[in-house]
């Protein structure tokens, strides 16, 4: 059974069909890609995945769940975390905190216990940090921890955002533009990240993405989005060379 | 009769708040602060007119001059002084409390040079009052002038936004500082000459206010400059017209709740329907919808 | 154990500590004002300003929780002040007598919290809607409006029960034996004298208990992570609705406390502009921003400094509030300019950091 289902998914903005009739199936533990043109539609496709645009028209299934129209809190505790394009951490937190908050539907203790500072409150805070300290591991930021989130470079700080969407515990991750603004190096670096959290963690993940290199390198399947409408859908590389990919990516 | 009597008030009235509003909505929109001081630039301009007027004696005319031409200095002056190193702080919240610094500083100089005692200001209002309908509807000079400028400052403000290029500067700068300086507009004097329009403006309130409520003390400007703060946010704040509407929406309001509900809660009442605007539209009446990109 | 306090170094701890500091701070003034106080040096305004200094930390503390800890402009904080004292004075001049004066005071703080708390959620629940400057004028708005209303408002008690007017006294229709409780624009008269300094430092000591407790918690992180990035915030499944209202209520709960000790420290309590007027939320939020927005020690500094700093100025009689307007402004200018701060690390890296560290360039 397909983890993600999506059905005619279609939004307007002032009569601009911004996605339109939009459908995708992603199975569980794909590494799927979803590419096209600037002004596609891309970034529309996640918030309406996400709630934070509620759909016209169409139906989102995440797990053979009906996730339509809910609000983008209650998508998340369904099992869907993202990252942002133009990256969205808690710049005043340390680095460690912004990964806690994620964990914030995962671990729980009362506003009063943790004001009383009851046992309950460092029981729990110290799991967190374990927690917390494990998925930092994993993207090589444990030695920052401390750190505020706004003081790490720019290629941390992409993958700083990628450790908070996991601690939510998601069932599928959205990942808006990860190589934006890295250099090949990072890049490369990032592609094995992003293996590695599939493998690690069985996880499902969506990505968009321009880098080309990238999209290849990982990607089993694509969805190419061209004016809000699905373009083209397939294996990766049956989808890269076909002459309409290629003709909508260079132009006429 | 009392009906349309309390309606020319309040339209009165209200025309003083647009006034004042403006400044506030142009400040706004084009430093994106809310210049706390403003309200107290409206006692300054009283100030300088009473004490050319009633102190020297000498004619009214000369004193509103003056008292535009003050508070034009006082503006560029606090503008420069306290608000322009504070323009890319690292919290907006940096640049408020300095003006309220100022605000204070205004109060207290006034105190020091003219005392806490309540001072009667003479109107310079020299138009006989209009009697309608067998006398029973006697409208005061006062508020025909306050009408009549305040119209009259709406319409050339607008000309001089719509059409001179200064104006034209302003709404570039207000929209986007960084474009506006490559199209190579000079950001630091648009943002000056913007003070100095909402000081003068201010100024001129200042006369009119005091003209139709006599009473002048350090505080006077105080309780106008949150109405008309009131006014502009209810228009929808940074927009021209949205102040010119709420300020005088602002105006009717009170008057008409002074007059049919109660004069103790008139304030309250205004403040209740600021707050019950934008419960249904969030950025005022003309304001425009912000969507954050996501 | 061990294992942990070596994955963090010194995290847990660094925390604990900066929150010790700002206890100890507030133990030590205390200590040091009672020896003062003990060998006859304080004079009696300042003895009288030692009350109202609690009241203002207090009220400091608590906005920094709306202001730097949510991040939401609030410029109508004195309104929960004039709620909680309002509800707490009425409460203890109706129970006067009837139960031991500390019980009836302990219980009035408390209804103060709740009565202040609950006006937090109802006021919360439209204003957190909003953003930005509409959010400010609107909080500015409510708290007219409170004020406006408790002017107009009489509540009278006879052999019948209680009576509730917004007219006048005479509309209470009260019996010959009614007392008047609430006179309108006259208050409350006659509320017990409960409050002094102790109190109001026990106070100050619960409300930094409360809320530097609950920023390093998880409800914390989560009002942080609101104020830091309201869409990542959501995206993360964080209840933004909740904890707004959460941290607005417990800090206008905080403020009721202190309205409270402040109806309990005088014998007339009337709502007027400058007690819980938009100048008094403007006063606290000047505490605030001078203080270090989101910094509670910087903000019981800033409210103390601010607070005596007029009365230390007061042989310069006339000019002292001209020249606290011009220490607030130069004080803005000095910690908040962006030159300012790059003369500060300039004349930092010439004259301290060259002996720590060789070999950087001086710019």
């Amino acid at each position: 059974m397909s983890l993600l289902e999506v059905k005619n998914l279609t939004i307007s903005f002032g009569g601009l069909r911004a996605v339109d009739d939009f459908n995708i199936e992603i199975k569980e533990g794909q590494l799927y890609g979803l590419i096209g043109p600037n002004g596609a539609g891309k970034t529309t496709v996640f918030n309406l995945l996400t709630g934070v645009y509620k759909p016209n028209e169409g139906i989102i299934r995440l797990d053979g769940r009906d996730i339509t129209g809910l609000k983008t809190m209650d998508i998340n505790k369904a099992g869907i975390a993202r990252t942002f394009q133009n990256i969205r951490l808690f710049k005043a937190l340390s680095v460690l905190d912004n990964v806690k908050a994620g964990l914030h539907n995962t671990y729980h203790y009362s506003t009063i216990e943790g004001i009383l500072r009851l046992p309950s409150y460092f029981k729990v805070e110290k799991e967190m940090n374990e927690r917390a300290m494990d998925l930092l591991k994993v993207f090589d930021l444990d030695g920052e921890a401390d750190y505020l989130a706004a003081n790490l470079p720019y290629g941390k700080q992409r993958k700083l955002e990628i450790a908070r969407a996991l601690a939510t515990n998601p069932k599928l991750l959205l990942l808006d533009e990860p190589a934006a603004g890295m250099n090949p190096n990072e890049t490369g670096e990032l592609m094995d990240t992003i293996r590695f959290v599939r493998d690690e963690f069985k996880m499902t993940i969506l990505l968009i993405e321009h880098d080309m290199k990238l999209v290849s390198g990982i990607c089993e399947e694509l969805t190419v989005l061209n004016f809000g409408r699905v373009l083209m859908q397939g294996k990766t590389s049956t989808v890269l060379n076909d002459p309409q990919v290629i003709t909508a990516y260079l132009g006429e | 009769m009392s009906f349309i009597s309390y309606l020319i008030n309040g339209i009165s009235l209200g025309s003083v708040y647009a006034i004042i509003a403006l400044g506030y909505t142009m400040v706004y929109g084009i430093a994106k602060m809310l210049n706390f001081a403003h309200g107290d630039v409206i006692m300054v301009g009283a100030f300088t007119v009473f004490t050319i007027v009633s102190t020297l004696g000498l004619p009214p005319a000369l004193g509103i001059l003056v008292a535009i031409i003050v508070c034009t200095v006082f503006g560029i002056t606090i503008e420069r002084v306290a608000y322009k190193p504070l323009r890319n702080a690292a919290s907006p919240l940096a640049v408020l409390i300095t003006a309220i610094g100022v605000s204070y500083l205004l109060q207290n100089l006034a105190l020091i040079i003219f005392g806490a005692n309540t001072k009667s200001f003479t109107s310079v209002v020299a138009v006989k009052p209009l009697k309608l309908a067998e006398g029973n509807l006697v409208i005061s000079g006062e508020t025909i002038v306050t009408i009549i400028v305040g119209i009259a400052v709406m319409i050339i403000l607008s000309l001089f936004i719509s059409k001179a290029k200064a104006g034209q500067a302003m709404l570039a700068v207000a929209e986007d500082k960084g474009a506006a300086q490559l199209m190579g507009i000079n950001v630091n004097k648009t943002i000056a000459l913007t003070f100095a329009i909402g000081s003068a403006l201010a100024a001129v309130a200042g006369v009119l206010l005091c003209s139709a409520y006599p009473s002048l003390t350090p505080y006077t400007g105080a309780m106008p400059g949150i109405k008309a703060f009131v006014a502009a946010v209810f228009g929808g704040i940074g927009s021209i017209p949205g102040a010119m509407i709420g300020g005088i929406l602002l105006g009717i309001i009170e008057i008409f709740g002074k007059a049919y509900i109660s004069s103790q809660m008139a304030d309250a009442i205004v403040f209740a329907v600021l707050i019950i605007v934008l419960l249904v539209k969030p950025t005022g009446i003309l304001g425009k919808k912000i969507q954050e990109k996501v | 154990m061990n294992k942990m306090s070596k994955k963090f170094p010194g995290k847990m701890n660094k925390i604990s500590k900066n929150n010790f500091i700002t206890y100890l701070l507030v133990l030590v003034l205390y200590i040091v004002i009672q020896v003062l106080l003990a060998t006859g040096n304080v004079s009696s305004l300042m003895e009288g300003l030692l009350v109202p200094l609690c009241i203002y930390v207090m009220l400091a503390v608590s906005l920094n929780l709306t202001v730097g800890i949510l991040g939401e402009l609030s410029l109508g904080h004195a309104g929960f002040m004039c709620v909680g004292a309002f509800s707490g004075a009425f409460f203890s001049k109706c129970i006067n007598g009837a139960m031991p004066d500390a019980l009836r005071f302990i219980i009035a703080l408390l209804i103060g919290a709740l009565m202040a708390g609950i006006f937090g959620i109802l006021i919360g629940i439209p204003v957190l809607r909003l953003k930005g400057d509409y959010l400010a004028i609107v909080t500015l708005a409510f708290g007219e409006i409170i004020k406006n209303l408790v002017n107009v408002m009489y509540i009278g008690r006879d052999g019948n029960g209680f009576h509730f007017s917004m007219k006048d006294f005479l509309s209470l229709n009260m019996e010959a034996d009614g007392e008047v409780i609430v006179n309108g624009a006259q208050g409350i008269t006659g509320t017990p004298h409960d409050a002094n300094f102790t109190i109001g430092v026990v106070l100050i000591f619960l409300s930094l208990v409360i809320v530097l407790n609950l920023i390093h918690s998880r409800a914390g992180r989560a009002i942080m992570s609101i104020r830091d990035n309201r869409i990542a915030a959501e995206s993360i499944g964080i209840n933004i609705t909740k904890y707004k209202l959460m941290a607005f209520s417990i800090s206008a709960a905080i403020a009721g406390v202190a309205g409270v000790l402040y109806a309990h420290n005088l014998s007339t309590l009337t709502a007027l502009p400058k007690n819980f007027g938009y100048n008094m939320s403007i006063m606290i939020l000047v505490f605030v921003v001078l203080g270090g927005i989101g910094n509670i020690r910087g903000s019981i500094i800033s409210a103390i400094v601010l607070t005596l700093l007029p009365e230390l100025l007061r042989g310069l009689s006339d000019y002292r509030m001209l020249i606290y307007a011009i220490v607030l402004i130069v004080m803005m200018l000095f910690n908040w300019s962006p030159k300012a701060n790059e003369w500060k690390e300039q004349v930092k890296e010439k004259y301290f950091s060259r002996r720590v560290s060789k070999g950087k360039g001086v710019k």
